[in-house]
């Protein structure tokens, strides 16, 4: 059954991604910017896992996931502070920089992260003491799908358990009178909200370098940021519902593979679908929102 | 390349000839998109309408042998993507920047799946009848600006004539009226007996054609040939450069040359012979569109009503 | 008897399941001012929105100028003479007068000169002068009313409607527009006036008709009739019309609380405004606990600055103590976008700005929320219902339970009964009345309805220019707050 495996690799990035795209929209911040976010954390759980010489597994678990969040964040300050300060609208921006992430993976590939024989266009393969192991052994699923399945019910419990998710909740369904009757700083849950998401996508990039692919290269997501915005808009930005969602997802692009090698459909057409699903999305939305007027 | 002994004269009327030539998809695809965003919507999915038009133009121009065939083949490959956008977001009020991102992935899809069902997915490029360079005699001789203004391909010349006819439409016309408020308070265009869906539509289409002309542009007057994704953002690139143009069409423009202009840089560059990897090269437009926004901000002068889905009382 | 400008017959409407017009009748003869009363969801918008074509009825018949016409769109109605200045403006900020005239008409260019010469028409013919290149949202609010009315005047019309056109005016702008309608009536034209204030329909009405529930509950002169028939026809019979009839007269009641302890004490309060003019200008008084202060002002003047720099949204410099518990409750002016989140539930809105702690327990948001809607009497499925599906009654009541439920010392409120209907608002202030006696809490409001400030205010304060003028005990009237208003000494 190695589809079935193949599909839960592909679900975890898809999870964690979900749960960062989930969280920012629910704070009105539209965050397209995953993707790069991802290639982020990639580069610095790279680099740390090539050129800092670790070697004590104990020391990579307190060190990689942090930077690579920590990577993950400030690729997400540039729009998260352009939003604020300037009030320039985060779809442009976080798309911008997506673009950004990926020359600067290419760059890096064939420059100061290239492997030592200078010929292919990737990173040394990641030393042994950061690598993820895997849950199920032989198979590309790492102990980060099930991380990302507490960070899932993590994000559930502070969204409807919490005031601050409460807070996060109010600032994205009407900002103006979560300012004035709530009295919530909306401005610093908007950034805080944009940076968390931003982190969460970095650590799903630790998560795929250090668990799946093991060496940066270029192309190292086929889409996964975009693809978990429909993701969360599938679940309906419910946290519980991505863990759903992304095995959906996970099955499908999985399958999309095989479906290519055995009938020739283009696995390029799961795009076409996800967008469908993402229009299909707006629509159910609107009609929910009128019948409960 | 130039010959090391052509002199900074040549080495700034070939910029300036990059400059228009680079801009010209961008101009035409922001014009669009300004009559798009002051009718009140705003369409993130031109990035998809661009593509679409783009293979469109790619096949149009094979199966009918002609570089306008392909063109025409471009707008309309647009229009229908972009109908979809139309229906959802406009027709039926749902979120626009959801719809526009849902757009774009499903063009990405869609084009990269129809490109390799005509022809293989060995990316080979295609021999196209491509638009070759219309010069006007006499005024092409004129210093540093004469090749750069007077000598470009039939979609320049288009948006020579579209740009100004755009402004005098949205300046001094009663449909432009009725564009701009339907755009700043749709409320105030319905009492006036006007109907905002339909001039919301409208104003989508031909933003929608305008970028499907955007794409076919890059593949018959600069690429030559089809890639899977080979807009690579320029649609979003547009969309910063409606905000930079302030809403104004002539604005829109002028900013796209400034954008033409830092792509430019590339050659100027590489002409002098300075020595940077060429991913920073790549970059360079993404980053000069962040800090031209945070230059400009972001919602200064927007129209009232951008973004915010209307539906007439019943 | 000369025919009838228009005449509506048996009208009939309904909105799913609730019936906002029961046959309702109505004939407007020309050069007449007919006046439409009634509360809120009597039917009166309902029916005039159907003269304007902004609505079809399920029953009745249309006639105008004798002949039965369907009316499907407001451009049908537009072009068979009918038109409706509505209460909430429908003008293009960004653009001029002229371009605001001129939206919607035939013909490929923008007609600038064309623009230029109705807009001068018109203002011969009834006073009523503008400044075409002028930007609409830029001129006050008198002006952009004005602008409403020209706009409908610059097509030719035989009947004008006008809704609640003078809740945001001064006196001296109402009395312009007085005069203005009767130039329009003097030159033949039929013109209603939807209007909840009966010293309106006294003062400039030659006709006026009741609507109830969706009926007619009395047509007939203005000048055959008094307040108390008037209310009573509009609420039914009873002793809560009497309570009512109070409640919509002037009842100058100046309980001035002598040696009470202050609720609010405000020594030299500066609050910024736009650009280097100060929007509060150096301001100072007290509000006593159980005491109800008014403020009155033109728009613009300071009034919402004041108020939300007591409520502690804007920032300002100066003296601010408050009394007792020190809390300061805020009742924002626009419900809808500041005071609820409307996809949240009566629970969450409640909680909103009275959570502590980190812990959310919803079952507990939900039990206080059902005390709450016991207390308020507020009218919803649950605790668990959306807020936009409530009424704006409802939603007022849920704001303003919200306020009083943090036990503040000061309540400070920006038009508390906007859009309410007359039930609704005599509810509000009889609230207000009720926890100022009974828990010392005091008050202070503004409104831009110069009767509110009338009715319900113990003492009343004119704000101009962004200073602060205590009214006089013997200056409560309507003309001289209103003239104090403009900055008459």
């Amino acid at each position: 059954m190695t589809d079935a495996f193949a599909a839960l690799s592909r679900a975890t990035p898809l999870l964690l991604l979900g749960i960062a795209v989930l969280i920012a929209f629910r704070a009105g911040i539209w965050n397209i910017g995953a993707e790069g976010q991802f290639l982020a954390g990639a580069v610095v759980a790279a680099w740390l896992g090539t050129r800092w010489g670790i070697t004590s597994p104990v020391v990579a678990l307190l060190v990689v996931p942090a930077l690579a969040a920590a990577a993950g964040a400030l690729w997400a300050l540039v729009p998260a502070w352009l939003r604020s300060r300037f009030g320039v609208l985060e779809v442009i921006t976080t798309i911008m920089l997506n673009f950004v992430a990926v020359y600067l993976v290419g760059f890096l590939v064939h420059g100061p992260l290239q492997e030592a024989g200078h010929t292919y266009p990737q990173s040394d393969p990641i030393a042994g003491a950061a690598r993820l192991p895997a849950l199920v052994a032989g198979t590309s699923v790492t102990w980060a799908l099930p991380t990302g399945v507490l960070l899932a019910v993590a994000a559930w419990w502070i969204i409807a358990r919490t005031t601050w998710g409460f807070a996060l909740r109010a600032v994205g369904a009407n900002p103006l009178a979560a300012a004035v009757s709530g009295r919530i700083p909306v401005e610093r849950v908007g950034m805080g909200a944009f940076l968390v998401s931003g982190a969460v996508a970095g650590l799903a990039g630790a998560a795929e370098v250090c668990g799946v692919t093991f060496a940066l290269y270029e192309n190292l997501s086929p889409g996964y940021g975009y693809t978990a915005i429909a993701v969360a808009l599938l679940a309906r930005l419910h946290p519980l519902g991505v863990i759903v969602s992304a095995l959906f997802f996970g099955v499908l692009e999985a399958g999309a593979g095989s479906l290519q090698r055995v009938a020739g459909v283009p696995s390029v057409t799961v795009y076409a679908l996800e967008g469908l699903i993402i229009v299909a999305m707006v629509v159910v939305e609107r009609r929910t929102r009128r019948a409960a007027a | 390349m130039l010959p090391p002994e052509a002199g900074t004269l040549a080495v700034l009327a070939a910029f300036c000839e990059a400059t228009v030539r680079v801009a010209t998809p961008l101009a035409l695809a922001a014009l669009g998109e300004t009559v798009t965003e002051r009718s009140g919507v705003i369409n993130i999915g031109i990035e998809g309408s661009m593509l679409s038009g783009a293979l469109g133009a790619a096949l149009g121009a094979l199966w009918l042998g002609s570089a306008w065939g392909g063109a025409l083949a471009g707008v309309l490959a647009g229009v229908a993507v972009t109908l979809v956008f139309a229906v959802v977001a406009v027709g039926w009020g749902g979120d626009q920047i959801v719809a526009g991102t849902g757009l774009t992935l499903g063009a990405l899809g869609l084009t990269g799946a129809v490109y390799r069902a005509a022809f293989g997915a060995t990316g080979a490029a295609l021999s196209l009848p491509t638009f070759h360079s219309l010069s006007v005699p006499g005024l092409v001789s004129l210093p540093v600006l004469g090749r750069a203004v007077f000598a470009q391909p039939a979609p320049t010349w288009m948006l020579y004539l579209l740009a100004p006819m755009v402004w005098w439409v949205l300046a001094r016309t009663q449909l432009g009226l009725a564009l701009r408020a339907a755009g700043e308070a749709p409320e105030a265009a319905v009492a006036a007996g006007l109907r905002v869906p339909r001039l919301r539509m409208g104003a989508t289409l031909f933003g929608g054609a305008m970028a499907g002309l955007a794409g076919a542009t890059l593949v018959l007057a600069q690429a030559g040939t089809f890639a899977e994704g080979m807009t690579a953002g320029r649609g979003f690139i547009a969309i910063a450069i409606v905000v930079l143009g302030r809403w104004h069409p002539l604005g829109a423009v002028g900013a796209a040359l400034v954008f033409g202009a830092a792509s430019a840089f590339q050659y100027a560059f590489q002409a002098v012979g300075v020595n940077v990897p060429y991913q920073f090269f790549l970059m360079a437009p993404y980053v000069a569109t962040l800090l031209a926004l945070a230059g400009v901000g972001g919602r200064a002068r927007a129209p009232e009503a951008l973004g915010r889905p209307w539906e007439a009382p019943r | 008897m000369s025919a009838a400008a228009a005449q509506l017959s048996g009208i009939v409407k309904r909105f799913g399941s609730v019936q906002a017009l029961r046959g309702a009748d109505l004939s407007l003869a020309p050069g007449e001012v007919h006046a439409l009363l009634g509360e809120n969801g009597a039917g009166k918008s309902t029916l005039m929105h159907v003269l304007g074509g902004l609505l079809s009825p399920d029953e009745g018949r249309i006639e105008v100028a004798g002949a039965q016409v369907r009316l499907r769109s407001p451009r049908e109605a537009t072009a068979l003479g009918i038109g409706m200045v509505r209460q909430h403006f429908t003008f293009v900020p960004r653009m001029s007068v002229a371009e605001n005239v001129w939206l919607g008409r035939p013909g490929l260019r923008f007609e600038r000169r064309a623009a230029q010469e109705v807009v001068r028409r018109v203002g011969e013919a009834t006073g009523l002068h503008l400044d075409v290149s002028a930007l609409a949202g830029e001129l006050p609010v008198g002006l952009q009313q004005r602008l409403e009315i020209v706009k409908v005047l610059s097509r030719d019309v035989r009947v004008l409607i006008l809704d609640e056109p003078t809740a945001a005016l001064t006196p001296g702008e109402v009395a312009d527009l007085f005069a203005a309608l009767r130039h329009l009536a003097a030159s033949g034209v039929a013109i209603v006036l939807i209007t909840h204030k009966m010293r309106e329909v006294l003062a400039i009405a030659d006709r006026v008709t009741v609507l109830r529930r969706g009926a007619v509950a009395l047509s007939g002169p203005a000048a055959a009739q008094t307040p108390g028939r008037l209310a009573a026809a509009m609420i039914g019979e009873g002793a809560a019309a009497d309570l009512m009839a109070e409640a919509l007269e002037q009842s100058a009641q100046a309980q001035v609380s002598q040696g009470a302890r202050s609720a609010l004490s405000v020594r030299d309060l500066v609050v910024g405004g736009r650009g280097s003019v100060d929007a509060v200008r150096g301001v100072s008084f007290d509000v006593a606990e159980s005491e109800l202060v008014g403020i009155a002002a033109v728009e613009g003047n300071g009034q919402r600055e004041l108020l939300r720099a007591l409520a502690g949204l804007v920032p300002c410099s100066g003296s601010v103590v408050v009394g007792g518990s020190a809390q300061v409750s805020f009742v924002p002016e626009d419900r809808q976008s500041e005071g609820l989140i409307l996809d949240f539930t009566l629970a969450e809105n409640l909680a909103l700005g009275n959570l502590h702690g980190v812990r959310l327990r919803p079952w507990h948001l939900e039990q206080r929320a059902a005390a709450v809607m016991a207390a308020a009497d507020i009218r919803a499925e649950g605790p668990t219902q959306v807020v936009r599906a409530l009424s704006g009654g409802n939603q007022q009541k849920l704001v303003l339970a919200r306020a009083l439920a943090q036990r503040p010392s000061l309540l400070v409120a920006e038009n508390p009964t906007r859009g309410l209907d007359l039930r609704a608002t005599a509810d509000v202030h009889q609230r207000l009345r009720r926890a100022a006696t009974d828990e010392g809490l005091g008050v202070l409001f503004y409104s831009s309805d110069l009767d509110e400030v009338l009715a319900l205010a113990d003492r009343i304060a004119v704000m101009a220019g962004g200073h602060w003028r205590w009214v006089g005990p013997s200056e409560r009237t309507r003309e001289r707050v209103g003239a104090l208003m403009l900055g008459a000494a």
